[in-house]
C-alpha cells in the first residue's frame, strides 16, 4: 500500500467515524446520566430523513440541520417520558423508537416525495460542502506533512469538525464543570443527588436532550454531508456500532474518539477492499463487518479490561417517601 | 394488597394500550392523506375474508408465535432477549444443513429432525450471550444485539462462500429435496371441488407452533424448572436463597428462548422458501418483542397477539398493493404497540390503579 492509498483510507476513516462519534457522544451523555439508550439508531435515522427532506424543500442545509435536530429531539422526549416520567423500561422504549423511526421516515418520505421512501438528491446549498482550511492549497507540495494537512485534515464538511470538537468539549463538560459532576453522579447514585437538593428528573431530561441534539447532528451529517439525500434505512446499524463504541470506550469521551476511529477504519477498509488477501488465508469482508460487534462482546465479557456501566443505568429513579 | 383486580391487569391494560396504538395509527394514516376506515376495511378484506388471505395471516402468525414465545420465556426469567432475529437466522442454517445433507425418508421424519436441528442451532446462538450474562455479568441486551449483527455476517459468509450452488448468483442454498416438502394448508384442506388457501404459504408448521404454546405453558406453570424460572424472574435474591442457581436458570432460560426463536426458521425456510435465503427472518425476531409484550408473556396471549400481528402483516401487504400506504405502516404500528404495552405501560396503569382504588374506597 502506498502513501496516497493510505491517505485515502484514513480520509475515508474520518468521514465514516464522524457519525459514529457524534452518536457515541450522544449515548455517552444519556447513559452517564443513567438512561440507557438503544434508540440512537432510530434518532439518527429520523434526523437523517428530516434534514434531507427540509434541505430539499427549502434548499438551505442549515434549515435541514435544525429540522433534523428537532426530529431527533422529538424522539428523545418520547424516550424521556417513557423512561423518566413514567418509569418504564428504557430498553423497550429504545426498541420502540428504532421501529418508529424506521417506519415513519419511509411513510412520510413516500407521502411527501413519492420516490419509494427516499428524498430527492440534494444539490448546491442543500448540502454541507467540504471546507478547505487556510493554506491547504499552498502546503500540498510540502513532503508528507503537506498532503496530510491538505487531504486528511482539510477538506471535510463543517460537521466533521463539530464532531471532533465535541470530544474535548464533552470531556470538559463532564469532568470540569459542576453540571458534569452532577450528571455523572445522577448515573451512579441518584439518591445522593436528590439528597443534595438537585432534581434527578431535570438532570436526566437535560442529558436525554443533549443526546437528542447530538444524534440529530449525526443523522443530518449522514444525509446532507456524507451522502446527498435520504434513502430508506440509511443508518444501516451505525447507531448500534456507536453503542458498541460507547461500551468499547467504557463510557469515556477520549476513548470514545479512539473507538469510533477504530470502527470507522474497519468500515473504510471493508468499503475499499472486499476480501483481504493475507497470503496464507483471506479475511472475508463479512468478518470485517462483524468485527466491531465481536470486539464489543469480547470487551463486555471482561477478558480484555472490564467495561462497567454507570451503576444506576437502566433503573428508573423512585424518590423515597 | 393488589391495587387492581387480576382481569384488569391481564386484559384491560393491554386493551387500552392497543386502542391508544390504534388511534395513533389512524392519525398517522390521516396524516398521509388516506382514510383509516377504508384502509381497515381493505385490511380485513385482504387478510380475513378469503381463505388465501387467512393462509398468509396464519403463515405470518406462525413466525410470530415462535418468536413471541421465545421472548416470553426469557421475560419470565427477567431477561430481555433481543436476539431472536439472530437466533432465527442461525436456526435457518440448522434447518438448511439438516434438509440438504440428511436423506430423509418422508416429511414428518424430516420435520422432527429439522426442528431439532433448528432449535439446537438457535439455542447455540443464545448460549454465548447467556453464559456471558450469567458468569461475567455482560448485559444480555447488548450482547444479543451484537449477536444479531454477527449472525447476519455469519449467514452472509456461509451462503456466499460455502452453501451457494456453483454458478448461482443470489446468496441462497440449493433447493431442498422433495422429501422434505411440508404439506401446505392448500394440500391439506382442499377438496376435489374447492381449492382452499390457494397459493398461500401457511403450512403444517402452524400446528407445531400451537403445540409449542401448550408446551411452553406446561413448562412455565406446571414444572419445577418453570417455577424456578419465574421465581428467579420475580426476585433473584429470593431465588438464590431458595437454592436456585442463577447461572443455571439464566443459561437454561436463554437456551429455551433461543431454541424457540430458531424453530421459527422451520416455517420460513422449510415450509415456504424450501431453501435458505439471506433475509428469511424478515424482522420476525423483533416482532416477537411486541407479541410477547402484548400477550403479557402468557402462551395464550402470545397466540392471540401473534394472530393480530399476522393479520396486520397480511393486511399491510394488501394496503401496499392497492393504496398509496407503504408496508412500513406496519412497522409504525408495531412500534406504537411496543411503546404503549411496553415502555409507557405505567402511563395506562397509573390512572387505572387510581380509579380502582377510588372505587374500592367509595364502596
Amino acid at each position: 500500500m502506498d502513501f496516497a492509498t493510505l491517505l485515502q483510507v484514513l480520509d475515508s476513516t474520518i468521514r465514516l467515524a464522524t457519525p459514529l462519534l457524534l452518536a457515541c457522544l450522544a449515548g455517552l451523555f444519556s447513559e452517564r446520566a443513567g438512561i440507557f439508550d438503544i434508540g440512537l439508531e432510530g434518532k439518527m435515522l429520523a434526523a437523517a430523513f428530516m434534514s434531507a427532506a427540509v434541505a430539499a424543500i427549502t434548499g438551505d442545509v442549515w434549515m435541514g440541520l435544525l429540522a433534523g435536530i428537532a426530529a431527533s429531539m422529538a424522539l428523545s422526549i418520547i424516550h424521556g417520558l417513557a423512561s423518566i416520567t413514567f418509569r418504564g423500561n428504557q430498553l423497550i422504549s429504545g426498541v420502540a423508537i428504532n421501529f418508529l423511526a424506521a417506519g415513519m421516515t419511509v411513510l412520510i418520505a413516500q407521502d411527501w416525495f413519492s420516490q419509494g421512501g427516499r428524498t430527492p438528491s440534494l444539490i448546491g446549498n442543500g448540502r454541507f460542502e467540504p471546507i478547505t482550511l487556510p493554506g491547504a492549497d499552498a502546503l500540498v507540495g510540502f513532503p508528507v506533512l503537506g498532503p496530510i494537512y491538505a487531504e486528511l485534515i482539510s477538506g471535510h464538511s463543517i460537521l466533521v469538525y463539530v464532531g471532533f470538537a465535541m470530544v474535548p468539549i464533552t470531556w470538559w463538560l463532564l469532568y470540569r464543570t459542576r453540571f458534569g459532576l452532577r450528571l455523572r453522579a445522577v448515573g451512579e447514585a441518584p439518591e445522593a443527588v436528590d439528597t443534595a437538593g438537585i432534581s434527578v428528573v431535570g438532570l436526566r431530561y437535560v442529558a436525554v436532550g443533549i443526546c437528542g441534539i447530538l444524534c440529530g447532528i449525526a443523522g443530518a451529517y449522514l444525509a446532507t454531508a456524507l451522502q446527498a439525500g435520504f434513502v430508506k434505512d440509511m443508518t444501516a446499524g451505525r447507531g448500534f456500532i456507536a453503542l458498541a463504541a460507547l461500551i468499547f470506550a467504557k463510557w469515556r469521551p477520549w476513548y470514545a474518539l479512539y473507538a469510533c476511529l477504530l470502527f470507522g477504519l474497519l468500515q473504510a477498509v471493508a468499503l475499499r477492499y472486499q476480501n483481504i488477501d493475507l497470503g496464507a488465508f483471506t479475511v472475508p469482508v463479512q468478518f470485517m463487518d462483524a468485527l466491531p460487534y465481536i470486539l464489543t462482546v469480547v470487551i463486555l465479557a471482561g477478558f480484555v479490561g472490564k467495561a462497567i456501566p454507570p451503576r444506576a443505568g437502566g433503573e428508573p429513579y423512585v424518590k423515597e417517601r | 394488597m393488589d391495587k387492581m383486580p387480576g382481569w384488569a391487569d391481564a386484559v384491560l391494560v393491554p386493551l387500552i394500550s392497543l386502542v391508544l396504538a390504534a388511534i395513533l395509527s389512524a392519525l398517522v394514516i390521516i396524516g398521509i392523506g388516506e382514510d383509516p376506515i377504508a384502509a381497515f376495511q381493505l385490511m380485513v378484506e385482504g387478510a380475513l375474508m378469503r381463505s388465501s388471505g387467512w393462509g398468509y395471516t396464519l403463515y405470518y402468525a406462525t413466525n410470530f408465535i415462535f418468536t413471541g414465545l421465545a421472548v416470553s420465556v426469557a421475560f419470565h426469567a427477567r431477561l430481555f432477549n433481543i436476539g431472536g432475529e439472530g437466533q432465527a437466522m442461525i436456526g435457518g442454517l440448522g434447518v438448511a444443513l439438516a434438509c440438504l445433507y440428511i436423506p430423509w425418508p418422508n416429511w414428518y421424519v424430516a420435520l422432527i429432525g429439522a426442528t431439532a436441528s433448528a432449535a439446537l442451532f438457535g439455542a447455540m446462538w443464545a448460549f454465548i450471550p447467556a453464559y456471558l450474562q450469567a458468569k461475567r455479568g455482560s448485559h444480555i441486551v447488548i450482547t444479543t444485539i451484537m449477536f444479531n449483527f454477527i449472525a447476519a455476517a455469519v449467514l452472509n459468509y456461509v451462503l456466499v462462500n460455502i452453501l451457494r450452488p456453483q454458478g448461482a448468483m443470489d446468496p441462497a442454498t440449493a433447493r431442498f429435496p422433495e422429501a422434505t416438502h411440508l404439506p401446505t394448508f392448500q394440500e391439506m384442506f382442499s377438496t376435489a371441488e374447492t381449492a382452499m388457501f390457494r397459493g398461500s404459504p401457511a403450512n403444517v408448521t402452524f400446528f407445531l407452533a400451537v403445540l409449542m404454546c401448550l408446551v411452553v405453558w406446561v413448562l412455565i406453570w406446571r414444572t419445577k424448572l418453570g417455577y424456578e424460572i419465574r421465581a428467579f424472574g420475580a426476585s433473584e435474591s429470593a431465588a438464590k436463597y431458595a437454592g436456585i442457581s442463577p447461572v443455571k436458570i439464566t443459561v437454561v432460560a436463554m437456551l429455551i428462548s433461543g431454541g424457540l426463536a430458531g424453530m421459527m426458521a422451520i416455517n420460513t425456510t422449510m415450509g415456504e422458501a424450501e431453501r435458505l435465503i439471506m433475509n428469511a427472518t424478515e424482522g420476525a425476531g423483533f416482532i416477537g418483542i411486541a407479541v410477547a409484550l402484548m400477550g403479557r408473556s402468557h402462551p395464550l396471549g402470545v397466540l392471540l397477539a401473534a394472530l393480530l400481528f399476522g393479520f396486520l402483516y397480511q393486511g399491510g401487504a394488501e394496503l401496499a398493493l392497492w393504496t398509496n400506504i407503504p408496508r412500513e405502516l406496519i412497522v409504525v404500528i408495531q412500534a406504537l404497540v411496543i411503546l404503549f404495552t411496553g415502555a409507557l405501560d405505567n402511563m395506562v396503569r397509573m390512572p387505572l390503579e387510581k380509579l380502582f382504588l377510588a372505587r374500592r374506597r367509595s364502596s
